[in-house]
């Protein structure tokens, strides 16, 4: 099963994402990666490795974040990881992360999902 | 240019970012998220615990442990963006023990590049690349025309001092700072302005070198 990690400058945030998605996706692989060591506010290269190598498999991770420096210290992960199945996916982080869980769970492929999960990018709410 | 210098730097540099912790915080309330005194302050305190590691490597090798240093441990966009940029800086000095004018220049420009690829910014966008960006081309335009390093840097630090007063011209369109639109105006972008003080201090510790 693809590994999906949530990156966050809150720990609050990227736990709850993982929260609303396992509702629909209990077995789901998910880890959170929000906040400081010391839990204040911001992104941490270390606490986003350890979540990635946490839901690592050969099926591979997709990564879903929030902005600026999440999205940056994510790339600086992915280049120095230089594995080809680790994929971090620019959407929206809730649908994202809801879609990602379900579809995973689901037995998609880390190409399928990385397609799929673009869709949340046009979807409207209402 | 020798390690010891480049050594002193970092750590001159480290002690002015504790020194403007909480002007570089306040700059960042007024068009951010108020933290990047802190967060810079975090990093370079980091970096400070490191240098002792460094003692016996070359100049590649420091660079690229002060930026591995401010990944870790910045938190913010600028753990990432100075993160890259003294890393990429390293890259070009690998296995160097002394740098000449061409190759400080040669290794600004690097750390530059690596701050527009990482931040996909340019010149203009109200973030630290209006500071090291008109720095980088009056240094280099120095050198070429046969200035010192020292003479060429002192005006590189008065065109990056430019550069942050331009910034209060400027909308934000990187950053935290972009979400503002026209009410980024009037304000100095924090990221500039430690920009302006790591050139600064390497100035004033090239002086006293
Ligand atoms: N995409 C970017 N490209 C270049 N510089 C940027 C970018 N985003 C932010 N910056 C710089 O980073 C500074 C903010 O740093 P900091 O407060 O530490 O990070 P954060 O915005 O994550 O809180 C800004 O003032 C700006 O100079
Ligand atoms: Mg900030």
């Amino acid at each position: 099963m693809v590994g999906i990690v949530i990156v966050s400058h809150s720990q609050k945030l990227a736990e709850g994402v993982v929260e609303v998605a396992r509702m629909m996706a209990e077995n789901a692989s998910l880890a959170a990666a929000g906040g400081l060591e010391d839990g204040n506010l911001g992104t941490s290269y270390d606490k986003i490795l350890a979540a990635v190598e946490e839901v690592y498999s050969f099926d591979g991770v997709i990564i879903l974040m929030d902005m600026g420096s999440a999205v940056m210290t994510t790339e600086m992960i992915l280049e120095d990881l230089n594995r080809p199945n680790v994929k971090m996916i620019d959407c929206p982080l809730v649908e994202g992360a809801v879609l990602a869980a379900v579809e995973s769970a689901g037995g998609r492929s880390l190409e399928e999902l990385s397609e799929l999960i673009k869709d949340s990018r046009t979807a409207n709410k209402f | 240019m020798d390690t010891k210098t480049i050594l002193a730097i970092i750590e001159a540099i480290a002690k002015r970012i504790e020194e403007q912790k909480d002007f570089l915080t306040e700059l960042d309330n007024e068009i951010g998220d108020g933290d990047h005194g802190i967060n810079l302050a975090r990093g370079f305190k980091a970096v400070e615990e490191k240098l002792p590691t460094f003692a016996d490597k070359d100049i590649g090798a420091i660079l690229k442990g002060v930026g591995t240093a401010l990944v870790s441990t910045v938190g913010g966009a600028s753990g990432p963006l100075y993160g890259t940029a003294f890393m990429k800086a390293g890259n070009v000095c690998k296995g160097k023990t002394s740098l000449t004018a061409y190759e400080f220049a040669a290794a600004l420009d690097a750390a530059i590049n690596g701050v527009k690829m990482r931040g996909k910014a340019v010149e203009g966008e109200k973030t630290m690349l209006d500071a090291l960006c008109p720095a980088y081309k009056t240094i280099k335009s120095g050198i070429d025309g046969g200035k010192n390093l020292v003479d060429a840097l002192a005006d590189g630090v008065d065109a990056a001092a430019k550069g942050v007063e331009y910034t209060k011209t400027i909308i934000a369109t990187k950053g935290r700072a972009s979400y503002l639109k026209e009410r980024s105006l009037g304000h100095q972008d924090p990221g500039a302005t430690s920009s302006l003080y790591m050139l600064q201090t390497t100035l004033e510790v090239l002086r006293g070198a």
